[in-house]
């Protein structure tokens, strides 16, 4: 028997680590655009110079942060609307296929909703408020979710579901202890997908109408007045809240699901 | 063994598959009677029922015709009883659950006393080799680990009988070997009835007291053979000649009935 040697190997350098690429991308592509303004001076409001949407988020911070805020609250609410709904359904769903044959073309139908057609019919029903954001947000976030929690509620193995009964488990255990730990992987890749979903669709639901301190009405106000270099910062905000909010359902994924958690 | 009464009974089961256009018979006439405190296996080349007549006798699939006695009780009331433990070809350990967690499993389900749990899991571990891996997942054992910890979570609850469904036909030979040797081990301090499906022979003949040979289309049982080799069985039991001849009795068994339907 020959003796191996566990020898640590070299320190990973910083290039090796892995948020370094994705910088140096980034970093190339804004300084890219800044050069290709400079050079060709395209107007202000076609393309504006990523200096000048820095200018325009550092000069409004305050006020793009807490419109910001108040169109991420209509997200979050319409998430957590839209989500729950669709846990509920699928969990009848799941559990008796002929429900299932009655409700999933119902489903697949609010899924084919174009949210461009709903949005002024919503205004008209919740008010110009945020009901109305609140409303569209939820439709988008229920379907994902619903057929997502269908999957992962049935995906447990028949031997995994035999060795319940062969402890003549009640059907409350086997859903509690199996079914619904099986589906948390397949429900929290729909929450991730929602979370994005539901920071678009409050926006697009504000171009439709509504109060100034919203994201998207400032979104829509700006540009019209080819104030690009607001819009573009007001974007930038969006995508910070949208990303907040994708690592918060992250962050929560990781906690419920420690098993997951790889060295 | 003493003539008491059978702790699984199985008279005159059939079961058939489909419905009356397009059947299959996986089950034809079989009765079978096994004693407390014996190790029996069912050998048989694949479609010759053995996990069927398994998951008849675990109320996991229902007898087309027959009956069926576990511990004096039918299938479905020995089911409800917590009289057996089932142990499946794969481990079939729950991933969000700790090695201690998925032993634990049982005893939660069947609602025992929380304070019952601990020291039934740990003597459960210590025995099947775990103990210092109670608090990992099942994605970081091997494969032969994962199946202690499904044979550990089966004895928990301290059932009469052990139900292996094939437990160790995915691993290799020679953690096979070892868990033979550990599985008897466990046999012979608890002193269950362990019911066995395989299809390799020389794993029936190293483990079994008694041999139930089967064969296919119709799974039935074509002759049962006495193990005597002397317990406690070792490493030199492979080697020695008499587990050569009972090999070649169980061989032969199976070769006759081929032979006898071509």
């Amino acid at each position: 028997m020959s003796v191996v040697e566990i020898v640590p190997g070299p320190k990973p350098s910083i290039w090796q680590r892995p948020w370094v690429a994705p910088l140096i991308v980034f970093v190339a592509v804004v300084g890219l655009w800044e050069a290709l303004v400079l050079i060709f001076q395209p107007p202000v409001f076609l393309l504006p110079p990523p200096s000048l949407i820095w200018q325009s988020l550092a000069g409004q911070f305050g006020a793009l942060m807490s419109y910001g805020f108040n169109t991420f609250l209509e997200a979050v609410g319409g998430f957590v609307i839209g989500c729950s709904l669709g846990l509920v359904v699928a969990m009848f769903v799941a559990r008796s296929p002929r429900l299932s044959e009655l409700l999933l073309p119902f489903a697949v139908a609010s899924n084919s909703v174009p949210i461009v057609a709903m949005a002024p019919i919503a205004i008209v029903w919740f008010g110009i408020g945020p009901g109305s954001k609140i409303a569209i947000v939820a439709v988008m976030c229920f379907f994902p979710t619903m057929v997502s929690a269908v999957r992962g509620l049935t995906a447990a193995s028949p031997d995994a579901i035999a060795l319940m009964r062969s402890y003549a488990a009640t059907d409350w255990q086997i859903f509690s202890k199996l079914r619904v730990p099986t589906s948390l992987p397949f429900v929290f890749n729909a929450f991730k997908i929602c979370t994005a979903v539901s920071m678009i669709g409050a926006i697009v639901a504000e171009f439709f109408g509504g109060a100034v301190n919203y994201l998207g009405i400032y979104i829509k106000t700006q540009a019209s007045i080819l104030k690009t270099p607001d819009a573009w910062a007001a974007i930038l905000v969006a995508c910070f809240y949208g990303l907040f909010f994708y690592f918060v359902i992250a962050l929560l994924e990781r906690w419920l699901m420690p098993w997951r958690r790889m060295p | 063994m003493a003539e008491s009464t059978p702790i699984i009974a199985v008279d005159k089961v059939s079961k058939i598959y489909g419905n009356a256009n397009a059947s299959t018979v996986a089950l034809k006439d079989v009765s079978l009677s096994i004693a407390k405190g014996e190790f029996v296996s069912l050998v048989g080349p694949s479609g010759c029922g053995k996990s069927t007549l398994l998951r008849l006798i675990a109320d996991l699939d229902k007898a087309t015709q027959g009956t069926l006695l576990v511990n004096g009780h039918a299938p479905d009331v020995a089911r409800k009883n917590r009289e057996y433990g089932f142990v499946f070809q794969a481990p079939t350990l729950y991933d969000w659950r700790t090695v201690e967690r998925n032993a634990e499993l049982p005893l939660e389900v069947m609602g025992r006393a929380k304070a019952d749990w601990k020291p039934r899991v740990d003597k459960m571990l210590a025995m099947v080799g775990l103990r210092d891996f109670h608090d990992h997942y099942p994605w970081q054992l091997s494969g032969g680990m994962q199946q202690r910890a499904s044979i550990a979570r089966a004895l928990s609850f301290d059932p009469a009988i052990l139900l292996m469904d094939e437990p160790f036909g995915a691993l290799d030979e020679f953690t096979r070997e070892r868990m033979n040797m550990e599985l008897l081990d466990i046999w012979q301090t608890t002193h269950k009835t362990i019911l066995f499906v395989t299809h390799s022979i020389s794993e029936a003949v190293f483990l079994s007291s008694r041999i139930v040979v089967m064969t296919p289309r119709p799974g039935r049982i074509a002759t049962v053979v006495d193990i005597d080799l002397p317990y406690p069985r070792t490493f030199e039991t492979r080697e020695s000649p008499r587990f050569f001849e009972l090999m070649t009795v169980v061989r032969e068994t199976l070769k006759e009935e081929f032979v006898g339907h071509e």
